[in-house]
Protein backbone atom coordinates (compact mmCIF):
# COMPACT_ATOMS: atom_id res chain seq x y z
CA UNK A 1 0.00 0.00 0.00
CA UNK A 2 0.99 3.46 -0.79
CA UNK A 3 2.78 4.88 2.46
CA UNK A 4 1.46 8.49 2.68
CA UNK A 5 -1.91 7.06 1.55
CA UNK A 6 -1.97 4.48 4.28
CA UNK A 7 -2.78 6.97 6.86
CA UNK A 8 -5.58 8.11 4.79
CA UNK A 9 -6.86 5.00 4.50
CA UNK A 10 -6.59 3.91 8.27
CA UNK A 11 -8.28 7.15 9.50
CA UNK A 12 -11.51 6.17 6.75
CA UNK A 13 -11.53 2.80 8.52
CA UNK A 14 -11.84 4.27 12.10
CA UNK A 15 -14.33 7.43 10.96
CA UNK A 16 -16.37 4.23 9.25
CA UNK A 17 -16.09 2.22 12.79
CA UNK A 18 -16.89 4.89 14.53
CA UNK A 19 -20.09 5.99 12.62
CA UNK A 20 -20.74 2.06 12.92
CA UNK A 21 -21.68 1.78 16.40
CA UNK A 22 -25.16 3.21 15.69
CA UNK A 23 -26.05 1.18 12.57
CA UNK A 24 -29.48 -0.56 12.74
CA UNK A 25 -28.45 -3.70 12.08
CA UNK A 26 -26.12 -4.12 14.81
CA UNK A 27 -22.54 -2.52 15.30
CA UNK A 28 -21.25 -5.56 14.93
CA UNK A 29 -22.74 -6.48 11.46
CA UNK A 30 -21.41 -3.17 10.60
CA UNK A 31 -18.03 -3.95 11.50
CA UNK A 32 -17.82 -7.64 9.90
CA UNK A 33 -18.61 -5.99 6.51
CA UNK A 34 -16.49 -3.10 6.91
CA UNK A 35 -13.63 -4.98 7.56
CA UNK A 36 -14.47 -7.76 4.58
CA UNK A 37 -14.52 -4.55 2.11
CA UNK A 38 -11.54 -3.13 3.32
CA UNK A 39 -9.55 -6.59 3.02
CA UNK A 40 -11.11 -7.50 -0.50
CA UNK A 41 -9.31 -3.97 -1.51
CA UNK A 42 -6.08 -4.67 0.57
CA UNK A 43 -3.64 -5.61 -2.78
CA UNK A 44 -4.40 -2.48 -4.48
CA UNK A 45 -1.62 -0.29 -5.34
CA UNK A 46 -2.37 2.21 -7.94
CA UNK A 47 -2.52 5.84 -6.06
CA UNK A 48 -4.96 6.58 -8.65
CA UNK A 49 -7.29 3.44 -7.59
CA UNK A 50 -6.87 4.17 -3.95
CA UNK A 51 -8.18 7.81 -4.52
CA UNK A 52 -11.07 6.83 -5.97
CA UNK A 53 -12.11 3.97 -3.26
CA UNK A 54 -11.27 6.72 0.07
CA UNK A 55 -13.48 8.75 -1.97
CA UNK A 56 -16.02 6.07 -2.27
CA UNK A 57 -15.68 5.63 1.66
CA UNK A 58 -16.65 9.42 2.33
CA UNK A 59 -19.42 9.08 0.45
CA UNK A 60 -20.33 5.78 2.70
CA UNK A 61 -19.64 8.33 5.55
CA UNK A 62 -22.49 11.18 4.23
CA UNK A 63 -24.66 8.50 3.49
CA UNK A 64 -24.56 7.12 6.68
CA UNK A 65 -25.01 10.43 8.44
CA UNK A 66 -28.07 11.27 6.29
CA UNK A 67 -29.62 8.02 7.56
CA UNK A 68 -28.80 8.27 10.95
CA UNK A 69 -30.48 12.19 10.86
CA UNK A 70 -33.62 10.88 9.28
CA UNK A 71 -34.06 8.12 11.33
CA UNK A 72 -33.97 10.62 14.53
CA UNK A 73 -35.92 13.42 12.84
CA UNK A 74 -38.62 10.62 11.52
CA UNK A 75 -38.79 9.14 14.83
CA UNK A 76 -39.21 12.41 16.69
CA UNK A 77 -41.89 13.70 14.39
CA UNK A 78 -43.76 10.89 14.83
CA UNK A 79 -44.09 10.91 18.63
CA UNK A 80 -44.69 14.64 18.76
CA UNK A 81 -46.27 16.28 15.75
CA UNK A 82 -49.36 15.81 14.44
CA UNK A 83 -49.46 13.83 11.18
CA UNK A 84 -50.37 16.46 8.14
CA UNK A 85 -53.79 16.40 6.92
CA UNK B 1 -21.13 52.88 14.07
CA UNK B 2 -23.01 49.71 15.16
CA UNK B 3 -20.59 46.66 15.46
CA UNK B 4 -22.09 43.79 13.83
CA UNK B 5 -20.18 41.42 16.60
CA UNK B 6 -22.71 42.92 19.20
CA UNK B 7 -23.44 39.43 20.32
CA UNK B 8 -20.43 37.95 22.29
CA UNK B 9 -21.69 34.91 23.78
CA UNK B 10 -24.43 32.55 23.70
CA UNK B 11 -24.72 29.84 25.92
CA UNK B 12 -26.68 26.14 24.94
CA UNK B 13 -27.77 24.17 27.37
CA UNK B 14 -27.54 20.43 25.85
CA UNK B 15 -29.76 17.76 28.16
CA UNK B 16 -28.70 14.46 28.18
CA UNK B 17 -31.61 11.81 28.26
CA UNK B 18 -31.47 7.97 29.13
CA UNK B 19 -31.18 5.35 25.75
CA UNK B 20 -33.30 2.88 27.56
CA UNK B 21 -35.94 3.04 29.93
CA UNK B 22 -36.60 0.58 32.41
CA UNK B 23 -39.01 1.42 35.83
CA UNK B 24 -37.36 0.57 39.02
CA UNK B 25 -38.84 -2.33 40.65
CA UNK B 26 -40.19 -0.16 43.46
CA UNK B 27 -41.97 2.19 41.22
CA UNK B 28 -39.92 5.00 42.20
CA UNK B 29 -38.43 6.05 39.50
CA UNK B 30 -36.66 4.75 36.39
CA UNK B 31 -33.71 2.77 36.26
CA UNK B 32 -30.35 4.95 35.73
CA UNK B 33 -27.58 3.94 36.80
CA UNK B 34 -25.18 2.83 33.85
CA UNK B 35 -27.94 3.60 31.48
CA UNK B 36 -26.09 5.10 28.53
CA UNK B 37 -26.92 8.63 27.65
CA UNK B 38 -27.47 10.32 25.03
CA UNK B 39 -27.63 13.88 23.83
CA UNK B 40 -31.73 15.38 23.87
CA UNK B 41 -31.96 15.89 20.04
CA UNK B 42 -33.81 18.63 20.53
CA UNK B 43 -30.81 20.21 22.39
CA UNK B 44 -29.00 18.80 19.30
CA UNK B 45 -30.33 21.06 17.09
CA UNK B 46 -29.87 24.16 19.88
CA UNK B 47 -26.01 23.71 19.70
CA UNK B 48 -25.87 23.54 15.80
CA UNK B 49 -27.58 27.18 15.69
CA UNK B 50 -25.53 28.35 18.08
CA UNK B 51 -22.45 27.12 15.60
CA UNK B 52 -23.93 28.11 13.00
CA UNK B 53 -24.70 31.80 14.70
CA UNK B 54 -20.36 32.01 15.53
CA UNK B 55 -19.98 30.54 11.89
CA UNK B 56 -21.84 33.55 10.17
CA UNK B 57 -19.40 35.38 12.83
CA UNK B 58 -22.33 36.72 14.86
CA UNK B 59 -21.12 36.02 17.59
CA UNK B 60 -17.89 35.03 19.72
CA UNK B 61 -18.13 32.27 21.33
CA UNK B 62 -20.76 29.02 22.29
CA UNK B 63 -20.64 28.14 25.91
CA UNK B 64 -22.30 24.49 26.07
CA UNK B 65 -23.41 23.51 29.93
CA UNK B 66 -25.14 20.75 31.04
CA UNK B 67 -26.31 19.90 34.84
CA UNK B 68 -25.88 16.24 36.06
CA UNK B 69 -23.61 13.53 37.08
CA UNK B 70 -20.10 12.33 35.31
CA UNK B 71 -22.25 11.17 31.98
CA UNK B 72 -23.54 14.45 31.45
CA UNK B 73 -19.44 15.37 30.52
CA UNK B 74 -20.42 13.14 27.65
CA UNK B 75 -22.46 15.45 26.41
CA UNK B 76 -20.66 18.42 27.04
CA UNK B 77 -17.96 16.62 24.52
CA UNK B 78 -20.04 15.75 22.21
CA UNK B 79 -21.64 19.87 21.75
CA UNK B 80 -17.76 20.70 22.21
CA UNK B 81 -17.36 18.28 18.47
CA UNK B 82 -19.95 20.24 17.14
CA UNK B 83 -17.99 23.52 17.66
CA UNK B 84 -18.71 24.49 20.70
CA UNK B 85 -15.94 26.76 22.34
CA UNK B 86 -15.76 25.31 25.96
CA UNK B 87 -17.97 23.32 28.45
CA UNK B 88 -19.31 23.99 32.04
CA UNK B 89 -20.19 20.84 33.74
CA UNK B 90 -22.79 21.91 36.56
CA UNK B 91 -22.14 18.71 38.75
CA UNK B 92 -24.96 17.28 40.37
CA UNK B 93 -25.38 13.70 41.71
CA UNK B 94 -26.81 10.78 43.36
CA UNK B 95 -30.00 12.06 45.54
CA UNK B 96 -30.48 15.82 43.78
CA UNK B 97 -30.26 14.43 40.40
CA UNK B 98 -33.15 12.38 40.81
CA UNK B 99 -34.91 15.66 41.68
CA UNK B 100 -33.29 17.69 39.23
CA UNK B 101 -36.25 19.52 37.52
CA UNK B 102 -36.79 22.60 34.88
CA UNK B 103 -37.05 24.87 38.49
CA UNK B 104 -33.69 23.87 39.49
CA UNK B 105 -31.76 23.95 36.14
CA UNK B 106 -33.50 27.12 35.00
CA UNK B 107 -31.93 28.42 38.37
CA UNK B 108 -28.72 27.28 37.57
CA UNK B 109 -28.54 28.62 34.20
CA UNK B 110 -29.87 31.76 35.28
CA UNK B 111 -26.77 32.04 38.17
CA UNK B 112 -24.60 31.15 35.74
CA UNK B 113 -26.08 33.39 32.26
CA UNK B 114 -25.21 36.04 35.01
CA UNK B 115 -21.90 34.70 35.57
CA UNK B 116 -21.03 34.36 32.15
CA UNK B 117 -22.17 38.09 30.88
CA UNK B 118 -24.08 35.82 28.32
CA UNK B 119 -26.55 37.72 25.39
CA UNK B 120 -28.34 34.49 24.15
CA UNK B 121 -29.33 31.38 25.77
CA UNK B 122 -30.31 28.49 23.50
CA UNK B 123 -32.12 24.85 24.50
CA UNK B 124 -34.00 22.62 23.43
CA UNK B 125 -37.60 23.00 23.76
CA UNK B 126 -37.76 19.78 25.73
CA UNK B 127 -36.60 16.94 27.25
CA UNK B 128 -37.64 13.63 25.63
CA UNK B 129 -37.15 12.06 28.60
CA UNK B 130 -38.98 14.06 30.60
CA UNK B 131 -41.36 16.03 28.22
CA UNK B 132 -41.22 19.05 30.66
CA UNK B 133 -41.14 22.09 28.03
CA UNK B 134 -40.35 24.78 31.20
CA UNK B 135 -36.92 25.43 31.28
CA UNK B 136 -36.17 27.44 28.72
CA UNK B 137 -39.66 29.54 29.96
CA UNK B 138 -38.60 28.92 33.45
CA UNK B 139 -34.89 30.56 32.66
CA UNK B 140 -36.05 33.72 30.68
CA UNK B 141 -38.72 34.63 33.56
CA UNK B 142 -36.05 34.22 36.52
CA UNK B 143 -33.97 36.29 34.45
CA UNK B 144 -36.47 39.09 33.36
CA UNK B 145 -35.33 38.41 29.50
CA UNK B 146 -37.59 37.98 26.85
CA UNK B 147 -38.09 34.67 25.08
CA UNK B 148 -38.46 32.78 21.69
CA UNK B 149 -39.73 29.62 22.11
CA UNK B 150 -40.68 26.81 19.46
CA UNK B 151 -38.34 28.34 17.10
CA UNK B 152 -37.98 27.02 13.91
CA UNK B 153 -36.38 29.82 12.06
CA UNK B 154 -33.47 32.70 13.60
CA UNK B 155 -31.94 35.77 12.65
CA UNK B 156 -30.17 37.81 14.29
CA UNK B 157 -31.00 42.09 13.58
CA UNK B 158 -28.76 44.33 15.10
CA UNK B 159 -29.42 44.07 18.48
CA UNK B 160 -32.58 42.15 17.83
CA UNK B 161 -33.35 38.85 17.57
CA UNK B 162 -36.24 37.69 14.79
CA UNK B 163 -37.71 34.57 15.52
CA UNK B 164 -40.26 32.32 13.82
CA UNK B 165 -42.28 29.78 16.26
CA UNK B 166 -43.93 27.09 15.49
CA UNK B 167 -47.17 27.34 17.40
CA UNK B 168 -50.63 25.36 16.86
CA UNK B 169 -52.52 26.74 13.66
CA UNK B 170 -49.22 27.70 11.76
CA UNK B 171 -45.79 29.68 12.38
CA UNK B 172 -45.74 32.92 14.27
CA UNK B 173 -42.76 35.82 13.77
CA UNK B 174 -41.93 37.94 16.75
CA UNK B 175 -39.27 40.17 17.48
CA UNK B 176 -37.40 40.46 20.86
CA UNK B 177 -34.40 42.57 21.96
CA UNK B 178 -31.27 40.61 23.47
CA UNK B 179 -30.08 39.34 25.56
CA UNK B 180 -33.06 36.22 25.03
CA UNK B 181 -33.52 33.15 25.64
CA UNK B 182 -34.74 31.10 22.76
CA UNK B 183 -35.87 27.15 22.55
CA UNK B 184 -35.13 25.16 19.22
CA UNK B 185 -38.11 23.58 17.62
CA UNK B 186 -37.47 20.48 15.18
CA UNK B 187 -37.24 21.98 11.98
CA UNK B 188 -34.77 24.77 13.06
CA UNK B 189 -32.09 22.99 11.39
CA UNK B 190 -30.02 19.85 10.54
CA UNK B 191 -27.44 19.02 13.12
CA UNK B 192 -23.94 17.93 12.18
CA UNK B 193 -22.91 14.46 13.46
CA UNK B 194 -20.18 14.86 15.58
CA UNK B 195 -17.38 12.70 13.68
CA UNK B 196 -14.01 11.33 15.05
CA UNK B 197 -11.60 13.36 14.02
CA UNK B 198 -14.20 16.25 15.56
CA UNK B 199 -14.34 14.38 18.61
CA UNK B 200 -10.29 14.00 18.63
CA UNK B 201 -10.03 18.07 18.12
CA UNK B 202 -12.22 18.72 20.80
CA UNK B 203 -10.51 17.17 23.45
CA UNK B 204 -8.27 19.93 23.86
CA UNK B 205 -11.54 22.16 24.97
CA UNK B 206 -11.57 22.92 27.96
CA UNK B 207 -14.72 21.86 30.69
CA UNK B 208 -14.73 23.85 33.31
CA UNK B 209 -16.68 21.93 37.02
CA UNK B 210 -18.96 23.75 38.71
CA UNK B 211 -20.86 22.69 41.77
CA UNK B 212 -24.73 24.05 41.97
CA UNK B 213 -23.43 25.45 45.99
CA UNK B 214 -20.27 27.72 43.86
CA UNK B 215 -23.54 29.78 42.23
CA UNK B 216 -26.16 30.44 45.00
CA UNK B 217 -28.39 27.70 43.68
CA UNK B 218 -30.67 25.84 46.11
CA UNK B 219 -31.81 22.30 44.60
CA UNK B 220 -34.64 21.14 46.96
CA UNK B 221 -37.69 20.08 44.96
CA UNK B 222 -40.91 21.34 45.31
CA UNK B 223 -42.16 17.89 43.82
CA UNK B 224 -42.49 14.40 45.20
CA UNK B 225 -42.67 11.81 42.72
CA UNK B 226 -45.62 9.32 44.28
CA UNK B 227 -45.20 6.69 41.89
CA UNK B 228 -44.14 5.33 38.49
CA UNK B 229 -44.95 2.61 36.44
CA UNK B 230 -45.06 1.19 32.98
CA UNK B 231 -48.46 1.96 30.29
CA UNK B 232 -50.51 -1.20 30.61
CA UNK B 233 -49.54 -4.30 28.22
CA UNK B 234 -51.13 -3.72 25.11
CA UNK B 235 -53.69 -6.78 24.55
CA UNK B 236 -53.15 -9.13 21.70
CA UNK B 237 -55.00 -8.34 19.00
CA UNK B 238 -58.15 -11.45 18.04
CA UNK B 239 -59.04 -11.81 14.34
CA UNK B 240 -63.11 -12.92 13.45
CA UNK B 241 -64.15 -14.49 10.28
CA UNK B 242 -67.58 -12.69 9.84
CA UNK B 243 -69.46 -9.41 10.74
CA UNK B 244 -71.58 -11.34 13.04
CA UNK B 245 -68.72 -12.94 14.74
CA UNK B 246 -67.53 -8.98 15.36
CA UNK B 247 -70.89 -8.04 16.43
CA UNK B 248 -70.58 -11.01 18.84
CA UNK B 249 -67.16 -10.58 19.95
CA UNK B 250 -68.08 -6.60 21.09
CA UNK B 251 -71.69 -7.62 22.94
CA UNK B 252 -69.39 -10.38 24.69
CA UNK B 253 -66.60 -7.63 26.20
CA UNK B 254 -69.90 -5.48 26.83
CA UNK B 255 -68.55 -2.95 24.44
CA UNK B 256 -72.03 -2.81 22.51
Amino acid sequence: MANPLKGEVIRLYKNLLYLGREYPKGSVYFRERLKSAFMKNKDVTDPEQIKKLVARGEFVIKELEALYFLRKYRAIKKRYYEPEE
Amino acid sequence: MHSNRYCNRIIVLPFSVLLEIRVKPDNSGVVTDGVKHSMNPFCEIAVEEAVKLKEKKLIKEVVAVSCGPQQSQETIRTALAMGADRGIHVEVAGKDYETLGPLQVSKIMAALAKKEDAQLIILGKQAIDDDCNQTGQMTAALLDWPQGTFASEVSLDGDKVKVVREIDGGLETIKISTPAVLTADLRLNTPRYATLPNIMKAKKKKIANVKPADLGVDLTSRLEVLKVEEPPQRQAGVKVETVEDLVGKLKETGRI
